[in-house]
């Protein structure tokens, strides 16, 4: 009927949106992107470029999009930079209330659960393209794909954002079950690589995180020291 | 010997000079007449047991229950009020569900008794509720294994190994001190379980 053609149509202008940052409202800030994240046995590698674009320009060249949930919980944003910093507020003070009351560190399928909700529920509002990944000790290293509609998915990996789409290619060719640490972060520093190589709307840095039981650690790539094509 | 309230007892916002609360001391009285429930924790699972007396030959057999399922890990048992208990195990079902709904997982089985407790405490708040005439007993197995947790009307929980509440209870409760229930699993405990309710069951 009528009604669900719109949606249909409204969910197909915010995925052409996405995928070419068209602004929702003039002078929206938007995330264009290109975000990833691994799985290895005991942990994951988590990445994203820099850029934040506001139409044709750079509003921000050097912003951080992989933002933490807990202690071994991160998210990479991409979409609408209010909406994904909104949800991941809401999830970070949700998730922090959980883990007084668990006594324990939060599983990360809680943490995507949440952002999954808040997805779901507000579809019709949100433009956020989320991935959620981390530690907890009860399965190990994981990745959850939250795209658009509020779907969760766990998947081995996953990549995002508008610069995703030139490297789904790439990426299937190039993973492999089964890779150490090390190999991760290779693939993950060359996957956005050629991502942001390609994309407009993705570039700058390439930042990333490595997320085990015995923590985080950054890792930043310089714009002039990306792996060359 | 039980004390008199003389004056202080007509309410549950009233403390009396000692800073009781009889009201709630009353309620925590009408789990006394109903039939002794039992519940033992053990290695592999808890075990619950609950004596229920068959008014007349008339009532058809298996019906009114009082042990319930509240979510795919979790048993509840009530003593007391049975209609009260009807409530509190629906909400019991409610909290079990909602927390699954946001978080994703099963609830844990301290928080689901955090939960139950802080609910049937709501009610020794106010003048116009009466505190819940009954006891939860509540046998779940979560990520940290089998555990039970029994809850009074004044919302105080405890978790336990062994436990026992209603009619017989101070008779269940020493035959539960002689057992080793650190050691047992569910299928012995079935069976002392089942000795304890027969043993204490008063045809008075």
């Amino acid at each position: 009927d009528s009604f669900c053609a719109a949606r249909i149509m409204l969910h197909a202008a915010a995925s052409r949106a996405e995928a070419m940052e068209l602004p929702k409202a003039p002078g929206e800030i938007s995330l264009g992107t290109s975000i990833m994240a691994v799985e290895f046995d005991g942990g994951v590698v988590v990445g994203a470029d820099s850029r934040t674009s506001s139409g044709a320009y750079v509003s921000n060249r050097v912003s951080d999009k992989l933002t933490p949930l807990a202690n071994r919980i991160y998210v990479c944003r991409s979409g609408s930079a209010a909406d994904t910093q909104a949800i991941a507020d809401i999830v970070k003070a949700q998730i922090a209330l959980h883990t007084m009351e668990l006594g324990k560190e939060p599983l990360v399928s809680t943490a995507a659960r949440i952002a999954q909700q808040l997805n779901y529920k507000h579809k019709a509002q949100l433009l956020a393209g989320l991935i959620v990944a981390g530690y907890d000790e009860r399965i190990g290293g994981q990745v959850y794909n939250i795209p658009l509609g509020g779907m969760m998915q766990r998947q081995p990996f996953s990549i995002g954002g508008s610069g995703s789409m030139y490297i789904y290619g790439y990426c299937d060719a190039h993973f492999k079950v089964g890779m150490t640490r090390q190999e991760c972060i290779d693939f993950v520093t060359k996957s956005l690589s050629l991502a942001m190589a390609r994309d407009g709307s993705s570039g700058g840095v390439i930042r990333l995180a490595v997320i085990d039981k015995d923590g985080v650690e950054r890792h930043f790539v310089p714009g002039d020291k990306l792996p060359p094509a | 010997m039980t004390s008199i309230g003389t004056g202080y007892d007509l309410s549950a916002t009233t403390y009396s000079p000692e800073g009781r609360l009889f009201q709630v001391e009353y309620a925590a009285k009408a789990i006394d007449n109903s039939g002794t429930a039992v519940a033992i924790r053990c290695t592999d699972g808890v075990v619950i047991g609950v004596e229920k007396l068959v008014g007349s030959k008339m009532l058809v057999a298996g019906s009114n229950k009082r042990i319930y399922h509240a979510d795919r890990h979790v048993g509840t048992a009530v003593t007391g009020l049975l209609a009260d208990g009807r409530m509190l195990v629906n909400q019991t079902r409610s909290e079990c569900r909602s927390y699954r709904s946001y978080y994703g997982h099963d609830i844990p089985a301290r928080i689901l008794n955090e939960r139950m407790s802080m609910y049937m405490q709501k009610n020794t708040l106010y003048g116009a509720a009466r505190p819940y005439g009954c006891g939860l007993i509540i046998a779940a197995y979560d990520i940290d294994g089998p555990q039970l947790y029994a809850v009074e009307p004044s919302g105080l929980s405890y978790s336990y190994y062994g436990t026992a509440m209603g009619k017989g209870r101070q008779q269940a409760k020493s035959e539960l001190e002689l057992l080793k229930l650190q050691s047992m699993n569910t299928a012995q405990a079935v069976k002392e379980v089942a000795r304890i309710i027969h043993l204490v069951h008063d045809d008075v």
